[in-house]
């Protein structure tokens, strides 16, 4: 399969008043690939994301997905275009049950109107059917049908990071962005985490960009790094090479350290 | 399970058949006389506006401290054309009226819906208060412009055709429009918004249309059940739709629990007749002291209980069944509690 970028970034630049969070970014990423963005705490990498998703308007750049100019455009459209995100600091509908997190991003394409829902036409209830099974096929994917028709607040962290991703997977994403999806896990967790990634990225035939701190889990899970550090790219390569690249062991750990 | 739906809506038909039945012998018999029947006509008609604002706060989380406005606005426009078009008391002119109090409430709610629904949480309330004020001014002076609506001496004149018996249908076919709106993919997006705004937008959801649909819908409701008010009480003055007004509506939805329907109703009725007892309990040398009993009884409710009467909880007939079988529905779970 010939390989075509899925999400192009070109010099891009974010300041906040006088702060200059991201300048000169430049990132393109490939059908299929995991991409890891990391770098030390307030490099920038969320600030990189919340871009993307349109959170924030670029100060300046271009942003492209699938070939298509999507800078500045509100978050909502740039989703339903393909791109779904986790957040770091988990964001969940809290008092909503797990199945109906789930199903709200079914919304967009949800196929029946207002009158259908008020009059419970035959419609809406072959779409409520549809969008059930579609939606609990996903928490079965993610192993969270037994939890189902709990509150998502009630849930415990490990199965809530899950229910993120069920959710975003919900908007039939592309191009899938984790926010550090496996922090303040413990190792097995995280060795969990990286197989459920996979299988996911697999199973849906996505592309992945993923913010992590956990290095054993960027080393085994992604195919190239990007290295930010006071809003810059600092290192981009192999896995391997970054390890081993002097500036990147300074970043993160001090001048000297790469001794 | 079709058999066990349709025995459920076999025995709520039946409640509600019986629940009229009581209340129609009891008025017959003078049990219920009218003095006390005015009191319930008016419970209901509470209920309507409080169930419009259950959608925007309760559901969406959308603060508004302008509610009474659009009740108003509604009672106004539905009585101003029954005043001057439905002088032989048509029930279909009467209908029409009720239709166009919602028309002019909720197309005034998305004028203004959708320049503040960008605000959040306190400064909306702000905004929909200011709203609130304009329009009691404006109703104050209304004679001005069209003198009909008599301005700062209030307006009469309406035909009075509402009587419990359309209230009482009204009211469970807005309760039904209500359920049937939250449990829907629309209702999932409101109560996405009132969670997290920036996650839905993130997700997909167009979480400035998903406000602006509820706060005009919500409103609409209002105006209804302001059409009503019209109908029911030959006389409408300002005063009747201030900001005090406003608070008692918020006061409901609050106090019966955010993203409650059963809250919502049960409230709204209690918080009616409360009122009324009072007044007989304190007499008419100390009615004045109505304001404090009532605060101490917000206060200690809100202190024992800030989720909430009710705090996201429903009764059974009004959380329709999930469309799987694959799991069982654990009780008391639903569109959640707002707080």
């Amino acid at each position: 399969m010939v390989s075509m970028p899925v999400l192009v970034l070109e010099d891009i630049d974010k300041s906040f008043g006088g702060l200059k969070a991201v300048s000169g970014f430049n990132m393109s990423i490939d059908q299929g690939e995991i991409v890891g963005l990391i770098g030390p705490n307030g490099a920038g990498k969320t600030t990189v994301f919340n871009m993307i998703s349109g959170i924030y308007k670029p100060t300046a750049g271009k942003i492209s997905f699938l070939e298509e100019d999507i800078t500045g455009k509100s978050p909502y459209v740039v989703c339903q275009k393909g791109i779904a995100r986790t957040f770091q600091n988990i964001r969940l509908f809290r008092e909503n049950t797990v199945i109906d997190n789930v199903m709200t991003i079914f919304h967009p394409r949800v196929g029946y109107n207002l009158a259908d829902a008020v009059f419970r036409t035959p419609r809406f209830k072959r779409r409520e059917e549809e969008i059930t099974s579609q939606a609990m096929e996903l928490l079965v994917a993610l192993g969270l049908e037994d939890r189902a028709y709990d509150k998502a607040m009630n849930l415990p962290y490990g199965a809530q990071r899950r229910l993120e991703i069920a959710r975003a997977l919900a908007g039939r994403p592309k191009l899938l962005l984790l926010d550090e999806p496996a922090a303040g896990m413990n190792p097995a967790e995280v060795v969990k985490m990286v197989e459920l990634i996979k299988y996911v990225k697999d199973k849906f035939s996505l592309t992945v960009l993923l913010i992590e701190h956990q290095m054993g889990m960027v080393m085994k899970l992604c195919e190239r790094l990007v290295v930010l550090d006071f809003g810059q790219i600092i290192a981009a390569g192999l896995p391997a090479e970054i390890r081993s690249n002097p500036v990147v062991l300074e970043a993160y750990l001090g001048k000297g350290a790469a001794v | 399970m079709p058999d066990k739906n349709r025995k459920k809506f076999i025995i709520v038909l039946i409640a509600t058949i019986a629940v009229y039945a009581v209340i129609r012998v009891l008025e017959g018999t003078e049990i219920i006389n009218p003095y006390w029947q005015r009191v319930l006509d008016q419970a209901l008609i509470m209920t309507m506006g409080a169930l419009g604002l259950s959608i925007i706060y309760g559901f969406t989380g959308q603060f508004s401290l302008g509610h009474a406005a659009f009740f108003g606005l509604g009672a106004y426009s539905a009585g101003l054309f029954a005043k001057l078009y439905n002088s032989d008391h048509s029930m279909f002119l009467f209908i029409v009226s009720l239709l166009i109090g919602a028309a002019v409430a909720g197309l005034l709610a998305l004028l203004i819906g959708l320049p503040i629904l960008r605000l959040r949480s306190d400064y909306l309330g702000i905004a929909t208060l200011g709203f609130g004020i304009i329009v009691k001014v404006g109703m104050d002076n209304s004679n001005k412009l069209i003198s009909a609506l008599g301005g700062a001496t209030g307006m009469s004149g309406t035909p009075q055709i509402a009587n419990f018996d359309w209230l009482f249908i009204f009211l469970i076919l807005i309760v039904l429009f209500v359920r049937n709106f939250v449990y829907s993919s629309y209702g999932r997006a409101c109560t996405a918004v009132r969670e997290d705004e920036i996650a839905a937008d993130v997700l997909g959801i167009n979480t400035t249309k998903i406000k602006v649909m509820a706060f005009v819908l919500g409103c609409a409701l209002a105006g209804m059940a302001g059409g009503m008010y019209a109908h029911r009480y030959p006389f409408l003055h300002p005063s009747s739709f201030d900001f005090l007004k406003s608070f008692d509506f918020l006061l409901v939805v609050v106090l019966g629990g955010l993203g409650s329907i059963t809250g919502t109703v049960v409230t709204a009725i209690a918080w009616v007749f409360l009122l009324e007892v009072l007044r007989f309990v304190l007499g008419e040398t100390f009615i004045d002291f109505r304001g404090v009993i009532y605060a101490l009884i917000l206060i200690v409710a809100i202190i024992m209980r800030p989720q909430g009467i009710f705090s996201g909880k429903e009764v059974g007939f009004l959380v329709p069944k999930p469309f799987d079988t694959l799991v069982g529905r654990k009780d008391g779970v639903n569109a959640g509690s707002g707080s």
